[in-house]
């Protein structure tokens, strides 16, 4: 029973990975950068959320809703304020870009939320679940966490196949100079990448800080490095690849904290994802590069 | 409509003094060209001419530092091709460039993305009719398409968008003799239902053959022009492009 408790923990977990990388993945597989800012908008929508129902008495649902639209806006503004200018510049300057980002959504949070961890309110206030006649009891967040993490693979999915703005997210990602010969507009594209990304990013703060109560501006950091972590662990540019690599380091995060050591259990998870890219190096579910003529 | 204005046709593409840089690189110094409605015309030159520089410029793929392009009378330099391609041009690129993730089916629609759903599902009616070998594989991933396969798709998703001038850049590279025929087959085709084309090549033979009017270039610039028959039998476009 305590391993079916650590499994569905690790699921969990996982599922707040797995939508914190779908945002790396996306924006990697669309812009071809990487957005080292994208754990702090989890933060972000953290403390809005919190604010919102703490301080301005919002029910839970409109707390979490402000949380999405505000953090669909900050991406989007990031992207066009930060990333946008530098479209044509080399990925490094770009990457110095999104850790500068990243910097700066930190100290602002410092600056206004101050430094002092805020304990997070339970604000899924789902009952426990007990099975096997209490021998199992999965926690209400737990659920939540997870019921939510389904819906969003399944309408990111639909999307991704079936929207005229998913499938243009398809073109652009595979050759963005075919997919503006087709009228596709790419900066728009783009724009929108960040916008789903920070949305969901808004979610998986909601749920990180509902599951793990202790909310401060560095709270977004090691998720975000995690799930990156995932996001390349699945094979960074697939949606598929980041959600699986999402769940799977969840679950290895908290097996391994469980069976192995609870001081290794990041390291765990580190050394799994090397030992993943020694055999593939472009992860689960990469694409092989394919030469360009 | 005055005599005068009917005497004298408006080029559907005029491309007036155009430089274009990557960087430092000054890759195009200055090129003029224009194609009159229902032409073809082609762009012909050795490799690094400068001819898919062009030919992007004109599809707003890349800036031009300086110079113009008008389509159809309205300036489309800059303008990105989200605007150009919905304006009635379109290009079917150089390496072909098919979605090899998506469908045949999928790889089609795309190139109608600027139109109407029941658009599309017309514009893809009549693909299917020219390229029957296309609806035959409308469900196989295009990347699994043989090279030949893959330049007809990429013909009929830039045909999707239903241009009014289709530029062409090296359609038949890479394919095997019978494969060039049928490809230049489909271009007379294509131009006797009314597109007109701009056609890159390095099959200087093929294209001067099929084509109204050239122009020929190198390392940026034009240095001959005319009537694509005169040119086939001048000495220094034969000594330097036809091999003979
Ligand atoms: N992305 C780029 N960056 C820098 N230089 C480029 C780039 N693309 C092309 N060039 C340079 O611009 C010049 C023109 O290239 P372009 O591709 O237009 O030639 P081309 O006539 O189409 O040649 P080919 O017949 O080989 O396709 C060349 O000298 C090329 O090296
Ligand atoms: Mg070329």
């Amino acid at each position: 029973m305590a391993f079916l408790s650590n499994l569905v923990n690790g699921i969990s977990l996982g599922s707040i990975y797995a939508m914190i990388a779908l945002g790396y993945t996306m924006v990697y597989g669309i812009a071809k950068m990487l957005n080292f800012a994208h754990g702090d908008v989890i933060m972000v929508g953290a403390y809005l959320a919190f604010c919102a129902a703490q301080y301005w008495g919002m029910p839970p649902l409109v707390a979490l809703l402000i949380a999405m639209v505000a953090c669909t806006v900050l991406g989007m503004t990031i992207e066009k304020l930060a990333y946008a200018p530098l479209r044509q510049a080399t990925s490094l300057a770009v990457l110095i870009t999104a850790i500068g980002m990243s910097y700066l959504l930190q100290n602002t949070a410092l600056l206004i939320w101050g430094a002092n961890p805020k304990v997070f309110p339970d604000l899924i206030g789902l009952d426990s679940l007990q099975l096997f006649g209490g021998e199992l009891v999965i926690k209400g967040a737990t659920l939540v966490t997870i019921a939510a993490n389904i819906v969003i693979m399944v309408v990111l999915t639909l999307f991704i196949n079936r929207t005229r703005m998913g499938k243009a997210m398809r073109c652009v990602s595979e050759d963005r100079g075919a997919a503006e010969l087709m009228g596709i507009n790419v900066n728009r594209t783009i724009s929108a990448t960040f916008a789903i990304g920070s949305c969901l990013a808004a979610v998986a703060g909601f749920l990180l800080c509902s599951s793990y109560p202790m909310l401060q501006p560095t709270t977004g950091s090691m998720p975000g490095i995690k799930a990156f972590t995932a996001a390349v662990f699945g094979g960074i540019g697939s949606i598929p690849g980041a959600m699986i690599g999402g769940i799977l380091l969840g679950v290895i995060e908290i097996l391994g904290k469980a069976y192995v050591s609870t001081e290794l259990g990041d390291a765990i998870v580190f050394a799994v994802l090397i030992i993943v890219l020694l055999v593939r190096p472009t992860g689960l579910l990469g694409k092989v590069q394919r030469e360009k003529v | 409509m005055t005599e005068t204005m009917q005497n004298a046709p408006q080029p559907m593409l005029s491309v007036q003094d155009i430089h274009v840089y990557y960087g430092a690189i000054h890759a195009i110094k200055g090129i003029s060209l224009e194609v009159y409605p229902d032409e073809i015309v082609t762009l012909i030159g050795a490799n690094g001419a400068g001819k898919s520089t062009t030919l992007n410029t004109i599809a707003g793929l890349l800036k031009p530092k300086s110079g113009n392009v008008l389509f159809e009378g309205k300036p489309i330099a800059g303008l990105g091709a989200s605007r150009i391609v919905p304006a009635g041009l379109s290009l079917c690129p150089e390496g072909r460039r098919v979605f090899q993730q998506m469908t045949v089916r999928e790889n089609l629609e795309m190139g109608g993305y600027t139109r109407k759903p029941a658009e599309i599902e017309a514009s893809l009616a009549d693909m299917f009719q020219r390229f029957p070998r296309l609806k035959e594989r409308e469900k196989q991933i295009a990347g699994t398409l043989s090279g030949g396969e893959q330049q007809m798709l990429a013909m009929a998703r830039a045909l999707m968008s239903r241009p009014r001038l289709l530029m062409l850049d090296e359609p038949s590279m890479g394919l095997a003799p019978i494969l060039v025929d049928q490809i230049f087959g489909i271009i007379k085709e294509l131009h006797q239902a009314g597109t007109t084309i701009l056609l890159v090549e390095q099959n200087a033979q093929m294209a001067l053959s099929v084509a109204d009017r050239a122009y020929v270039l190198e390392t940026g610039k034009i240095t001959m022009s005319g009537d694509a028959r005169d040119l086939m039998h001048n000495d220094n476009v034969r000594k330097a492009y036809l091999g003979s």
